[in-house]
């Protein structure tokens, strides 16, 4: 019986406690006749049966399905023959990832030996126990908590109060996901970081200008000091993102002009939308685009007036970058050129000011503030931004200002570091949340930022 | 009239050309703008839609088979296992070999062998076990091409490079040339695209198992942020008290919807798969990571939703007697619900694009069988476009381009779906 | 331009048909019948001269047949009841109306000589021309002194920073501002009360010489001590430039103008000096709305 078997069985349930409360609160009422002397609709009571049928047994379910495979690795783990357990971490990891693969029937990375076959044998057995005792808890829970609405349904039991009781801790549950988001994140990339900089300090991290992740397994091998130092990943990131703005901050902000100040209504129906399809397009087909056509182009462009171009040119990735944000410096500056109150505009051509007058030297300075926000957003939705640059970017850590050389970012530095087989511990993989870590904090402020200024520009025309 | 203002008149006429130049100037730079953008916009489509409309097609070369019971079911009991395992490959050699009596040199035939896909031999078979009638008999069979020929049939390899820069040789395209005349090539539509899964060989590769992956992980993304988005909007809106703490909340909520996709994958990562032991590249942490990173988005819509109806609403009900919890699930939320919905198709869009995260936690693996449920290994459409992208291929970049319009044409229509649901059940108070 | 004006004049005419049946059922109708302007719409030295002016709203007409002079020094108010035209008349003299996509005029108003809604007329020295201040005082967002120089500086009527200097400390010292502003000229201009931003304004459009100033109810949003200050500014300016003040307040007319002209929906009923308006009206509609019957 596997967990959605459960899962089913319990939904099941709970529509048969909704039943059972329903008609036993009109029995113990007297009958259809007796609704009157019911606290609450027959509904409520129904409702209720059904809530402590399902949410312990729910909870539970969610814990063990949670907590379950870790508990059994440990067991396995800790019925392994003594020798094994003189294993480095490393390599323990992986003999767990194939005593699991074993267990599952899936292909395994090296030979099987029989202490592995025993082991996978027992976490078989482990698993099938406790997925068998969880069938039991649960359903035993369900029936117990239908028993408990039988027992305490009685004409004054004030269903519809406990009802909306409960819906009111799950409403506030819910918003409690998004408090839990960020702290997983933080949490996450924070314990990750801290054991990263167990190994490579702080200060190496943050001002090392080597970045070359490659660190030997084994001490004897080539290469195996490794460098981590993070300059070069945001000098390229930065490069990149600069490029892209040039390219989306002038496009995107005339456009709003154009589009504000200038177009007829039909011309802004038309072309507002056909410009926000850019907002909607996924960033892989950008990373594709940039990938096989912008960057060919631009190498053989750049070679025909005889200069170097890199086949991973930064520009090639900035400009298409820079094409994807068009529409978020377009609409956010829309917006803040639309709150300049129109008593502005009447001003400045009751003096006789021609449009561009107007707009340069009262619009614009006007809604500085919030443009500046939009342009702060529209940054860090690049410096974020991950696959154009895994597709279109390189992999070699470069100190450059030259955009026609290639240079790489952080986010490819994190996607390259984590994806393929990894093993958890090595410093390699750590270093990946150490980035995540310092990509998060540098786009919070920004966007902490954008928001505040955004928000404070928008108190100021209310 | 006073001196002054007869001066100002002069003064500002003077000055009138120079700046009607510069409006003209700033105006057609405006206009520029737009013209550049909505240009880039129709660029990027035409390059993708011309360079992918015929992945959707596939060469297919007609070959004279001959399913010799001899090599097929030498036994002539028909048993299945039997038939499955049969040397279909060999046929393909065997029929090959009579059409090109003339090839003779092992170097030559290997070449020859190669102009069909090794996947060929699994049609065959999908042949004959569906009607075991076939063997004994000859019949002319069209086979899937190799992804080279493909390429080279429909124009991507150009004939006149000399030969030694060129991936299809001289002698082969003399073959093809025969085959041509014989009418025996021919390039039509190909459904496999649609029902395959990966494969390192480009003819062979489909979408099908990304599709499916996308439809699982986006399946579990509803099934977990609709209910949790519209919970938290509810709550927020509806019943949480003006304080430090909801505030926190919503500083909180805005704050993610602006956090880089790839720190969801590696909160999803470090969360879902190394805490919680959850199944690497499966579609139920995909669904998870996508919902966290799609929450903000869908509470934001709903929460607007929810401000639109207007008080009078719910004092109508509180004034009839209802409850708060009666209010909102009869009257208020039936009211936001069209705008609820719209946010979250937005949201699943939003979800079905996005691959950076899914990377994180291994839906970039390379599977060829097409999912079958929430915990097998899968990837997604934006993924398979990432791997087919980076792969070496010449074949593989018009099975990319028509995997991206595939994508794009199921964004667009969920995209229409939200404008058609606002515009239906958009109401003025 | 004429056939416009006769195809405005049909189209006109069913409106005011129906309008005079309303009234009809109530009033005596040979008393408020619309007969054509009472009094005399020229001045006797014209400034600016409007004649058979139509303004459409899309399909809407606001404002009918109507012609008037505004005199060389003096200052003339529009009065009315809400949504008379008299505002709408008003931006037609400088053409704000042109930036309402909507609006549609014709018929003809000379400036000097010159028709403003010939082709090739310029709105930007027009402007220049006839200034105007608006209901809501509304400072640019920048400081006091770059609310002044702005106009000058745009239309380029200074050489250097100096004469600029002057150019702001004579206007703001015209506009009886300059010794409540005089140390804070770098602070932003809406940090002034709404008197003093109102009569920054009215600085700002006479900052750059014009030779008719239009004031759309510029002390509606004041209070009376700050409106006293208006109005004395009004009659200050007086001696240089000429004024067309929209007004829905009957004293304040009284008070400020030489010249009255009375709309009613979209029509000018009578026009006159303004003792004589508000001593002995000629038209009935004139008489109940400065009796206070309607407004």
């Amino acid at each position: 019986m596997n967990t959605i078997t459960i899962l089913a069985l319990l939904l099941i349930l709970m529509a048969v406690a909704y039943q059972v409360g329903w008609r036993r609160s009109l029995g113990v009422a007297g009958g259809r006749s007796g609704v009157r002397k019911l606290h609450s609709l027959p509904g409520y009571y129904g409702l209720y049966t059904a809530l402590l049928c399902g949410m312990p047994a729910l909870l539970v379910l969610g814990l063990w399905v949670a907590f379950q495979s870790s508990i059994i690795t440990d067991l396995v783990v800790a019925d392994l023959p003594a020798k094994l357990h003189q294993l480095p971490p490393e390599q323990m990891g992986l003999l767990i990832n194939d005593i699991t693969n074993l267990a599952q029937g899936n292909i395994t990375s090296g030979e099987i030996n029989p202490e592995m076959q025993r082991a996978a044998e027992h976490y078989r057995s482990l698993q099938q126990t406790a997925t068998a005792a969880l069938a039991v808890v649960v359903i035993s829970l369900a029936i117990g908590g239908i028993l408990l609405g039988w027992r305490l349904i009685s004409p004054r039991l004030r269903a519809r109060n406990r009802v909306e009781q409960i819906v009111r801790w799950l409403l506030i549950a819910s918003s409690l996901v998004a408090i839990l988001t960020t702290l997983g994140i933080v949490l996450s990339v924070l314990f990750e970081s801290i054991r990263f900089f167990r190994i490579i300090p702080v200060t190496d991290f943050l001002f090392g200008l080597g970045w070359s992740p490659q660190m030997a397994i084994r001490a004897d091998q080539v290469g195996s000091s490794g460098a981590f130092g993070v300059i070069p990943l945001f000098a390229g990131t930065l490069l990149i993102s600069l490029i892209a703005l040039l390219v989306a901050v002038p496009i995107g902000l005339m456009s709003a002009i154009y589009l504000s100040e200038y177009a007829g209504s039909r011309m802004r129906a038309l072309a507002k939308p056909v410009l926000e399809i850019l907002a909607g397009i996924p960033t892989v087909v950008y990373g594709f685009f940039a990938a096989l056509t912008v960057a060919p182009f631009i190498r053989a462009s750049g070679e025909s007036l005889g200069l170097q171009v890199s086949s991973e040119s930064a520009l090639a990735a900035g400009l298409v970058m820079g094409i994807m944000i068009i529409p978020f410096v377009s609409s956010l500056s829309d917006d803040v050129i639309n709150a300049v109150p129109q008593a502005m505009r009447d001003a400045s051509y009751g003096i006789g000011a021609t449009r561009s007058e107007t707009i340069t030297r009262i619009i614009i300075p006007a809604a500085l503030p919030g443009i500046v926000g939009g342009v702060l957003l529209a940054a860090s939705r690049a410096i974020g931004e991950t696959m154009i640059v895994v597709m279109a970017a390189g992999l070699t850590a470069n100190l450059t200002a030259n955009p026609l050389e290639s240079v790489t970012t952080v986010t490819v530095q994190i996607v390259t570091l984590l994806v393929g087989d990894q093993e958890f511990d090595s410093p390699k993989t750590l270093a990946a949340f150490a980035l995540g870590l310092t990509l998060f904090v540098v786009t919070l402020i920004m966007n902490v930022i954008a928001l505040h200024v955004v928000r404070k520009y928008r108190e100021q025309y209310e | 009239m006073n001196d002054s203002a007869g001066k100002t008149v002069d003064l500002v006429k003077a000055g009138l050309h120079r700046r009607h130049r510069r409006e003209r100037r700033f105006r057609l730079l405006g206009l520029g703008a737009i013209v550049i953008g909505l240009s880039l916009v129709g660029m990027l489509f035409t390059d993708i839609v011309s360079k992918g409309y015929t992945g959707f097609f596939q060469t297919g070369i007609r070959l004279q088979i001959d399913f010799d019971p001899q090599r097929l079911d030498p036994e002539g009991n028909r048993d299945p296992a039997v038939l499955s395992a049969a040397d279909y490959a060999g046929l393909v050699k065997q029929a090959l070999r009579t059409a090109f009596p003339d090839v003779k040199s092992r170097r030559d035939k290997r070449a020859l062998y190669r102009i069909i896909s090794s996947g060929a031999a699994l049609e065959l078979r999908a042949m004959v076990l569906s009607d075991p009638g076939l063997i004994g008999t000859s019949r002319p069979v069209w086979l899937t091409a190799d992804d080279d020929i493909d390429m080279l049939v429909k124009g991507h390899v150009d004939r006149t490079l000399p030969e030694t820069s060129r991936r299809v040789k001289d002698k082969v395209i003399g073959w093809l040339e025969r085959l041509e005349r014989e009418g025996a090539v021919t390039t039509r539509f190909n459904p496999p695209f649609f029902t395959h899964g990966d494969s390192r060989e480009p003819e062979q590769a489909g979408i099908g198992g990304a599709v499916m992956g996308s439809l699982y992980t986006i399946l579990v993304t509803f099934l977990l942020s609709f209910p949790l988005a519209v919970a938290t909007a509810v709550y927020l809106e509806e019943y949480a008290p003006v304080n430090r703490w909801s505030d926190l909340i919503e500083v909180n909520i805005n704050n993610l919807a602006a956090v880089p996709s790839i720190v969801f994958g590696l909160l999803g990562l470090a969360v879902f798969i190394n805490f919680f032991s959850l199944p690497r590249s499966a579609p139920l942490v995909g669904g998870l990571v996508l919902t966290l990173m799609t929450l903000p988005t869908i509470i934001i819509a709903s929460r607007a939703a929810l401000k639109s109806v207007p008080p009078s609403i719910r004092e109508a009900a509180l004034g009839v007697g209802a409850s708060k919890l009666q209010t909102i699930t009869h009257h208020v939320l039936p009211l936001a619900m069209p705008g609820m919905l719209t946010g979250t198709i937005i949201g699943m869009a939003q979800a079905l694009g996005e691959s950076a995260p899914l990377l994180m936690i291994g839906m970039v693996a390379f599977i060829v069988d097409v999912p079958q449920g929430v915990l097998d290994p899968a990837t997604v459409l934006p993924v398979q476009v990432y791997l087919w992208a980076d792969s070496p291929e010449r074949a593989f970049v018009e099975r990319t381009s028509a995997a991206i319009m595939v994508l794009l044409a199921f964004l667009t229509t969920m995209n229409l779906l939200a404008v058609i649901l606002r515009r239906r059940f958009e109401r003025r108070w | 331009m004429n056939t416009t004006v006769d195809a405005a004049a049909v189209i006109g005419a069913a409106p005011v048909a129906e309008a005079r049946n309303e009234e009809a059922e109530t009033v005596n109708p040979a008393v408020y019948e619309f007969t054509g302007t009472v009094g005399d719409i020229t001045a006797a030295q014209p400034r600016m001269t409007a004649r058979n002016v139509d303004v459409w709203y899309g399909d809407k007409q606001a404002i009918f047949d109507v012609g008037l002079d505004i005199g060389q020094n003096e200052i003339i108010a529009m009065i009315g009841p809400s949504g008379c035209g008299k505002s709408t008349f008003l931006r037609c003299l400088n053409r704000m109306n042109d930036t309402i996509d909507i609006c549609r005029v014709s018929g003809e108003i000379r400036l000097g000589g010159e028709d403003i809604y010939d082709r090739r007329m310029d709105v930007v020295p027009l402007r220049a021309q006839v200034g105007m201040v608006f209901q809501k005082p509304n400072p640019f967002p920048k400081s006091i002194y770059d609310n002044i120089a702005y106009g000058p500086r745009i239309h380029g009527l200074v050489g250097s920073k100096s004469e600029l200097d002057d150019l702001v400390e004579s206007t703001l010292r015209k506009a009886g501002l300059w010794d409540e502003v005089k140390d804070r000229l770098e602070q932003p201009g809406t940090g002034l009360s709404g008197g003093q931003q109102q009569r920054l304004c009215i600085a700002r459009a006479i900052a750059v010489s014009p030779e008719v100033i239009l004031m759309d109810e510029p002390c509606s949003a004041l209070d009376p001590i700050a409106t006293a200050r208006v109005e004395e500014l009004m009659e200050e300016l007086r001696e240089n430039y000429t004024i067309a003040i929209v007004t829905h307040s009957m004293q304040q007319a009284a008070r400020v103008s030489q010249r009255t002209a009375y709309f009613h929906l979209g029509r000018l009923i009578e026009v006159g000096n303004t003792d004589d308006i508000f001593t002995q009206p000629r038209h009935r509609l004139t008489e109940d709305y400065i009796t206070g019957r309607f407004g």
